[in-house]
């Protein structure tokens, strides 16, 4: 994901939750094995599914297939509006499927929905 | 290309008349009244099952109440999640409980989120309308 572009949505819709950076796949699955030794859950994971060394279809079946950490809500954020990309990403279990605006001011709005539906309305599961 | 699923429709599986109404004026604030489909208890929701099965388009969303009479929210949504078809729609449940068992029990049963139904009016048809333009207007689901 472009992370400057995200940090730079989130910072202009104040978004004030801290943010966590995983670079690639690899990263992501990492901190599972943090959250596994008690690190602090996420309220919310956005994840690409182009990612290098593990891919984001990947990541995603981790978490979703994980005892403990499947019920996290996980959010696709993709260029891709393919509809076997879109299937997919729902039969693994993600909650949500977001095709990536490439304009800024249409990614700001995309960043107002997912503040306050995600971290505002939904009741997470822990 | 880039498709949303702004013009589908989004099944609301609801008994409450009062409730429906504000759900009805949440969603006609977020200009998508007209795509409203609307099931009335469980058994209702399992007769929308065999609509699909004939070939009616999937839904972009499904909005279940977990309280229903004939056949319980969760059990509807252990259907739909372990339905062919109706499988691939997002669940969210929209419920008056707040109580950790039965969010937990929610996701454990594949919704896709939970929201808890504001007692006060106003803020209850704005978090319809809330739903609405997230289902509609920014994520999107299988066809």
């Amino acid at each position: 994901m472009d992370v400057d572009l995200t940090r730079r949505a989130f910072a202009r819709q104040r978004v004030l939750n801290p943010i966590q950076v995983a670079r690639d796949g690899e990263e992501a699955l990492q901190c599972l094995q943090a959250w596994e030794m008690g690190a602090d859950l996420p309220a919310l994971i956005l994840l690409d599914l182009k990612l290098p060394k593990v891919d984001g279809l990947e990541v995603l079946r981790t978490i979703k297939t994980h005892p403990r950490f499947h019920a996290l809500p996980v959010i696709i954020l993709s260029t891709s509006g393919e509809d076997r990309d879109i299937l997919t990403a729902y039969q693994e279990g993600a909650n949500s499927y977001i095709v990536k605006p490439v304009d800024f001011d249409r990614f700001i709005e995309v960043v107002e929905h997912l503040q306050t539906y995600w971290l505002s309305l939904n009741i997470p599961p822990f | 290309m880039i498709r949303l699923d702004r013009l589908r429709h989004i099944v609301v599986v609801e008994d409450n008349p009062t409730d429906l109404e504000l759900i009805r004026r949440g969603f006609a604030q977020g200009n998508c009244e007209h795509l409203l489909i609307v099931v009335r208890d469980g058994e209702e929701a399992l007769e929308y099952l065999r609509r699909l099965e004939a070939g009616e388009p999937l839904p972009a969303a499904v909005l279940l109440d977990l309280r229903l009479p004939r056949v319980d929210g969760l059990e509807v949504l252990r259907h739909f999640k372990q339905h062919p078809l109706a499988c691939r729609a997002p669940v969210i449940v929209f419920s008056a409980s707040a109580d950790e068992e039965d969010v937990r029990q929610a996701y454990e049963n594949g919704a896709n989120s939970y929201i808890v139904k504001p007692d006060e009016a106003e803020r209850f048809q704005e978090v319809a309308m809330r739903i609405s333009k997230y289902w509609h207007g920014v994520n999107v689901s299988p066809a």
